[in-house]
């Protein structure tokens, strides 16, 4: 048997890469392809402690969520939220690695219209920022960055959303960017995912979910909607725990 | 080694739009016709199940009915002197993928493009002359003008349900429609979308301004309809997740919902998903298509010969497959010579954010469909007089905000920190009474000699193919345009009592980070001259004349409305032609 060529090899990579549960291709002919009970429902997360963040990285990223998104009297903040776990169970699936994303190089920085060339998957980029940002908190402090006070933190922050604070081996601007996104995500998207808790971020906004009929609503104008927000999961309510 | 399938009549290269209304035409002509589709067979009751599919995060933000870039992606560059690097992950349009293509994802505005936009250049000469028109403008007329179309545009519009109002019924004008459309045969088949509050008031806003405000064509439909072909469509419930996402109603025009049905259960139809065609093959003459070579998901390879090739992929893709299988003559913007990707175009999208007191404003932003809001033309195509301007093009623009999806749309005034308590207040405090239309402003791309699409010499696709480089950026004329409507837009929302209004103007370079629609046109264009097109008028290749190119790639230049409407009428004018012309004497169908 001969070696297998480059093209053999890269349509092996690739097709790994598109694999998913439909990735046999078929024939379809004389009528609807249809399987009883198909689907493709999301999976919500489980709760069982950090999956990848070590300690040290979760006390960051859940200091780093309640400076973004501070607690206040009627709303929790980003930790409470979920925020960090949101950003955990996103940095072990495929948003962690970049699977799907375009990665072959060669890695050229370019314009920022080009968008971002980095070779760096998000948890190769968490995993070295917190790393950078506790090293140099420690180093001018001697404390990590969840053990300064917040009146400490936030310059800090503002020091990697500006780029005025360089992290060694890393770049904390495009962190912070990626950081911000993701908390925006883990307060606003779906409870499922691990943020969100209790649906605090659509109650702060007024945002219903996952709601699926508006039809008596659409012409009730400048009324403000009544019914409270609803996951893909459902409302607590809807599933009491049994006795 | 190389399994050689039997032949067909025809072959299909991706089952979209574009594809599906070709091979239902096909099939109804008697031919046998296969069908290869990239993606996976996708249908409402998997893929998009009401209890699943109003979920932001993995829709909108990752992206999950798209294409990946892992399987193929473009490289970018703003000017041809840069280095254009790869398109890693999307940004400023949305590649679909699947059966359906981007009628399952798109937000089903339906609209017809001017009268005017198909003999764009000899229009625009005769009102301003020649010397009006930048020099490097490479503009064309279509080849095929509104009248001709008209039965066809009125044929998707009935197989989809549009829901809309009329403005001009076989020329006389009507009261509530956009007065500007071209003559339309008959009205529209259900009565347009009810509006939401914000989108009423930007109509009623509009009309103590002067304009003639209208509700936007919805494919996302006002009231349950059946169409020609006897498949049923529910209504509607606004529950703001069309774009980006699959509707778990059966409300929203797209193959599945409209022609798939139909087609599936022919005897003379297959077929094949996760195949990707990765060249079309031609004779020893190179003038003749002998059928499609495709490899399917566990990397076995295929050929399917046929008579017939319909060439009808996203644009991009049908512009890359048509110079990896060396049909026609590469573009080269130094000579000006060659035509397949010539004239590629966007769209010169802008927005307006505006914020409202809040003690006496309530939006209910989430209340919405992906082709609700009210519009106008009166800045469009060349609706207005364009000379104390210096510039050509324009746009519809209107409230056309099409969800509340709250990662996405939580605008904060400007100079609100992005972060900390007072970010946090800002978004608590304007969810409800803030507007961000998105694609507020819908403004004409025109087409330019050094915005174009070749290969790229460095990157490459998974099958070791170089991938399509896209060369654009915007031009002054486009700023311009977009200035002028950007302001028009702005004054409506204050004549609304908007008290904050952020204008947020479109701006060299193009950036390919930041969504502006999928609205990919040209590259393999439609025109009279083989010199200038691609395809002649009725979209066959010039060079190979049993090679049909269907779908946005055929656009000239992109006029300021959506392109589907106007897409779907050109594959049932092409698909008119194979039946009553083409299938009797194949051949070129317009001489050379």
């Amino acid at each position: 048997m001969s070696p297998p060529s480059r093209r053999d090899v890269l349509l092996g990579t690739a097709f790994v890469l598109m694999g998913d549960a439909a990735s046999k291709a078929g024939v379809l002919r004389g009528q609807l392809p249809w399987s009883a009970n198909a689907g493709s429902p999301p999976q919500p997360i489980t709760e069982s402690g950090w999956l990848f963040f070590n300690p040290d990285e979760a006390a960051a990223v859940e200091a780093i969520a309640d400076r973004i998104i501070p607690p206040d009297a009627s709303t929790p903040g980003g930790k409470e939220a979920g925020c960090a776990v949101y950003i955990d169970r996103q940095l072990i699936g495929p948003f962690g690695s970049s699977a799907g994303l375009y990665t072959s190089a060669p890695f050229v920085t370019g314009t920022p219209q080009q968008g971002a060339q980095s070779p760096d998957p998000p948890a190769v980029v968490y995993r070295k920022s917190l790393a950078a940002l506790d090293r140099q908190c420690r180093a001018q402090t001697g404390k990590p960055f969840a053990q300064l006070s917040s009146e400490q933190q936030d310059p800090l922050l503002s020091g990697l959303e500006s780029g005025s604070l360089q992290l060694e081996g890393a770049n904390g601007k495009a962190f912070f960017e990626m950081l911000l996104k993701n908390m925006q995500e883990g307060f606003f998207a779906d409870p499922i995912y691990g943020g969100n808790k209790d649906m605090c971020g659509w109650k702060m906004i007024g945002y219903p979910g996952a709601h699926y009929d508006y039809r008596d609503w659409v012409g009730r104008h400048n009324e403000r909607y009544p019914h409270p927000p609803v996951s893909i999961a459902g409302r607590p309510e809807w599933t009491p725990k049994r006795t | 080694m190389t399994t050689k399938l039997p032949a067909k009549d025809a072959v299909i290269i991706g089952l979209g739009w574009t594809g599906s209304i070709l091979a239902h035409e096909l099939t109804e002509a008697g031919l046998d016709v296969i069908a290869i589709e990239r993606g996976p067979w996708r249908n409402t009751a998997t893929d998009f199940a009401p209890n699943y599919a109003q979920d932001e995060l993995r829709y909108r933000i990752r992206h999950e009915l798209f294409l990946q870039p892992a399987q193929t992606t473009f490289t970018f560059r703003n000017k041809m002197d840069q280095n254009a690097l790869p398109i890693r992950n999307w940004g400023a349009f949305m590649p679909p993928n699947g059966v359906g293509g981007g009628g399952v994802h798109w937000n089903a505005e339906t609209w017809r493009f001017l009268p005017s936009d198909f003999v764009l250049r000899t229009h625009l000469t005769q009102r301003y002359g020649a010397k009006f028109l930048p020099q490097d403008m490479s503009i064309q007329d279509w080849g095929v003008t509104y009248d001709e179309l008209e039965p066809h545009y009125d044929r998707f519009e009935y197989l989809c349900g549009t829901s809309g109002t009329a403005g001009n019924l076989n020329g006389q004008i009507q009261p509530g429609g956009n007065p500007f459309e071209g003559p339309r045969s008959r009205p529209y088949p259900t009565p347009a979308q009810q509006q939401p509050f914000s989108h009423a008031l930007f109509g009623k806003a509009a009309a103590e301004l002067g304009y003639k405000p209208f509700p936007q064509p919805s494919g996302n439909l006002s009231q349950a309809y059946t169409n020609p072909l006897n498949v049923r469509m529910g209504p509607c419930t606004y529950c703001g997740f069309c774009e980006w996402f699959g509707c778990g109603n059966y409300s929203k025009a797209s193959p599945q919902t409209t022609l798939l049905p139909v087609l599936m259960r022919k005897a003379n139809f297959e077929a094949r998903d996760l195949c990707e065609v990765t060249r079309i093959n031609t004779d020893s003459s190179g003038k003749r298509a002998t059928g499609v070579t495709f490899v399917d998901a566990s990397g076995n390879e295929y050929e399917q010969p046929a008579d017939l090739v319909i060439l009808s992929a996203f644009t991009i893709f049908n512009v890359q497959l048509l110079l990896l299988s060396k049909i026609g003559t590469p573009y080269d913007p130094l000579s000006n010579k060659g035509v397949i990707g010539r004239n590629f175009t966007h769209q010169t999208i802008s927005d307006v954010e505006s914020f409202f007191d809040k003690s006496k404003f309530n939006f209910n932003p989430f209340i919405a469909s992906g082709a609700i809001g009210m519009c106008i033309d009166e800045f469009n195509g060349d609706n207005f007089d364009h000379g104390p301007h210096g510039f050509v093009g324009g746009g519809y623009m209107g409230q056309v905000q099409t969800n509340g999806r709250p990662i996405q749309t939580a605008p904060i005034p400007p100079g609100t920190p992005r972060w900390g308590a007072k970010w946090k207040d800002a978004v608590r405090d304007n969810y409800l009474s803030a507007l961000k239309p998105g694609t507020g402003v819908h403004g004409s791309m025109y087409s330019y000699r050094d915005v174009y699409v070749d290969l790229d010499p460095t990157y490459r696709d998974r099958f070791d193919r170089p991938l399509a480089r896209i060369t654009m950026d915007f031009h002054d004329n486009e700023i311009k345009q977009n200035a002028f409507l950007t302001d028009k837009f702005a004054e409506i929302f204050r004549a609304m009592g908007a008290q904050q209004v952020h204008k947020i103007y479109r701006k060299a370079p193009y950036d390919v980070t930041e969504y502006q629609t999928t609205h990919l046109c040209g590259g393999a264009v439609m025109g009279t001259d083989p010199k200038t097109s691609a395809v002649n008028r009725f979209s066959q290749s010039w060079d190979v004349p049993n090679l049909f190119v269907t779908g946005a790639s055929n656009f000239p230049q992109n006029a300021g409305y959506n392109p589907t409407g106007t897409l779907a009428a050109l594959a049932f004018w092409s698909a008119q032609a194979i039946r009553s012309r083409y299938l009797r004497n194949p051949g070129p169908l317009v001489p050379a």
